[in-house]
C-alpha cells in the first residue's frame, strides 16, 4: 500500500516515514544539483538570504529536459544524489530541509544530519525520466537561470512514484 | 569516389540524436521484460514494470528515456572511397548534435572548461567522436550517447599478468558492486581487456554497443562473461541499488593484444536506459 504524502513537511510526518515505504508525493518541491548547491552554500557563508525558502520543504535532485510544445517539463529523472553529499548537511541544518529526492547512497554525514533534524531521503526511478515528467504538473525555475539545466525549479507534483531508501531512524535499504 | 554531403551527415546526426534519446532498442527492452519476469524483490519488480511504462511513453510521446541525454559519443566507420563535400566528418557531426539537441527537446549537458568556469556550452556540443578508416564507399555512424550517473562509475586498472583471470573477475565485479544504485541498475557491463591504458577503455565503452543477450565470438571470453554476470547478480545490489537477483543484464568483453608487462582492464557501465542509434550513408 503506497503511503499519499504532500509537501511541505512537519518534523512528525517525517518520523512517520519508515525505509521500504514506498509513496506517493504530491506539491512543491525545489530542484538542485551540485551547481546550485554550491551557491546556496555559498549564500550561506555570506548571510544572504537563499532565493528560496527551504523550511520543511524538498529537494529534488534533477537537471531536467527543455519542455518541448505543450508540456510544463521535459524528461525529469533523478541524477546521483552522492554529490550533493557535501553541502546537504548544512541545507538540512541550516534551512530546515525535510527531504531529498534522488537516486543512490548517501554518505555517513548526511544520514546523521537526517538523523539529528528530522529529514528523509527518497529514491526516485533512475532512467524513468519520461514516465516521472507525466508526474509534474507545472515548472518554473526561479533562481541561478544561467545554469542551464541545473537551474532552480520550482516544480508541482502529482502522485510521483517513490521508495523511502534512507529514513530519519537512521534504517536504509543501501 | 562517393561524395557524401556535409548536409546529408549533419541532418542524419540531428535525426540520430532524437531517435536515440526515446526509442530504446529492442534487444535492450527484450532484456528488460525478461529480467523483469524472474526478479523476486517486490521492489525490484516494481522498477521494472516503471521501466517499462517508461519506454512506451518515450517511444509514443517523444519524450527522452531519461533527462541525462548524455555526452553524444560516436563511433564512426569511414569508408576510404568516401569524400566530403566541405569542411570534415567531425564538424558536420558537430552541427547535427547541435541541431538535433535543439530540436528534440534535449538536454544539454556539456561544460566548456571541466575544472574552472564549468560554463555550459548550451548545444551538447563537442560530441565525442571515434573516427576509423574501413574499405569501402560507406559512411557508417553510430551515436552512444552516454549519461553521466553510470559514466562516473568507470574503473581502470593496470593489473599484474600475474593476477590473471581471477584479477579480472575481482575488479569488474567489484567496480559493479561498489558502483551500487548510482548508475541505475541493472546495468550493461562493458569491459575491455589488453591494449594499452586509453585502448581497454575505449574497447570497454565499445563493448556496451553489442547486442545485450550475444555472448563474445571467443569461447573462454564468453565463459568469462557468464560468470561475471553471475557473480554480479549474486551480490544482490539490485535494481536502483535496492535490492534484487538483477543488478546487471549483460556483461560485454573486448579484447586486444597488450605488452608483454601488462593486463589493462577498464569497466564502462550503461544504465538499463541503454540508448544508441545507428545509420549507413
Amino acid at each position: 500500500m503506497k503511503k499519499i504524502l504532500h509537501t511541505p513537511f512537519t518534523q512528525a510526518d517525517i518520523m512517520d516515514l519508515h525505509a521500504g515505504d514506498t509513496v506517493l508525493l504530491s506539491g512543491i518541491v525545489y530542484t538542485g544539483r551540485d551547481a546550485a548547491h554550491k551557491r546556496l552554500c555559498a549564500l550561506l557563508d555570506k548571510n544572504e538570504a537563499l532565493p528560496v525558502d527551504l523550511n520543511g520543504q524538498a529537494i529534488y535532485f534533477v537537471g531536467p529536459c527543455p519542455a518541448p510544445p505543450g508540456r510544463p517539463i521535459g524528461s525529469a529523472g533523478p541524477t546521483t544524489s552522492g554529490r550533493m553529499d557535501a553541502y546537504s548537511p548544512r541545507i538540512i541544518a541550516e534551512c530546515g530541509l525535510r527531504a531529498m529526492i534522488g537516486k543512490g547512497n548517501r554518505a555517513d554525514s548526511v544520514k546523521d544530519a537526517m538523523q539529528q533534524y528530522g529529514c528523509v531521503y527518497f529514491a526516485a526511478t533512475g532512467g524513468a525520466g519520461a514516465l516521472i515528467a507525466n508526474s509534474i504538473v507545472k515548472a518554473e525555475v526561479i533562481a541561478f537561470d544561467d545554469l542551464g539545466p541545473e537551474a532552480i525549479y520550482k516544480l508541482e507534483l502529482d502522485s510521483l512514484p517513490l521508495v523511502v531508501a534512507i529514513d530519519a531512524h537512521g534504517k536504509s535499504l543501501y | 569516389m562517393k561524395i557524401i554531403t556535409f548536409e546529408k551527415i549533419k541532418d542524419a546526426v540531428c535525426e540520430m540524436c532524437g531517435k536515440a534519446a526515446c526509442d530504446l532498442p529492442q534487444d535492450v527492452l527484450e532484456a528488460i521484460k525478461n529480467a523483469g519476469e524472474k526478479e523476486t524483490s517486490a521492489l525490484g519488480k516494481d522498477f521494472f514494470e516503471q521501466y517499462l511504462k517508461n519506454s512506451d511513453i518515450a517511444r509514443t510521446e517523444r519524450l527522452p528515456l531519461c533527462q541525462d541525454t548524455g555526452f553524444a559519443v560516436f563511433f564512426i566507420r569511414a569508408g576510404v572511397e568516401t569524400a566530403i563535400d566541405r569542411g570534415t566528418v567531425s564538424e558536420a557531426v558537430n552541427a547535427g548534435v547541435r541541431e538535433g539537441y535543439k530540436k528534440f527537446f534535449l538536454r544539454k549537458s556539456i561544460v566548456a572548461d571541466p575544472l574552472f568556469d564549468r560554463k555550459n556550452t548550451f548545444d551538447n556540443t563537442p560530441a565525442i567522436i571515434h573516427l576509423e578508416q574501413v574499405p569501402g564507399d560507406q559512411l557508417h555512424i553510430i551515436l552512444a550517447p552516454k549519461g553521466g550517473g553510470s559514466e562516473n562509475m568507470s574503473a581502470l586498472k593496470m593489473l599484474k599478468p600475474a593476477e590473471g583471470r581471477a584479477g579480472v573477475v575481482d575488479f569488474v565485479v567489484n567496480a559493479v558492486v561498489n558502483a551500487g544504485g548510482n548508475p541505475c541498475p541493472p546495468t550493461i557491463v562493458g569491459v575491455g581487456i589488453g591494449g594499452t591504458m586509453e585502448y581497454a577503455a575505449y574497447m570497454a565503452k565499445k563493448a556496451l554497443l553489442r547486442p545485450v543477450g550475444k555472448n563474445s565470438d571467443d569461447p573462454r571470453y564468453a565463459e568469462l562473461e557468464a560468470e561475471i554476470l553471475e557473480k554480479i547478480n549474486a551480490s544482490g545490489v539490485g535494481p536502483q541499488g535496492l535490492g534484487g537477483d538483477t543488478t546487471a543484464l549483460a556483461v560485454n568483453i573486448e579484447f586486444h593484444p597488450c605488452h608483454l608487462a601488462s593486463l589493462p582492464v577498464a569497466v564502462n557501465l550503461n544504465c538499463h536506459a541503454a540508448r544508441h542509434a545507428e545509420v549507413i550513408l
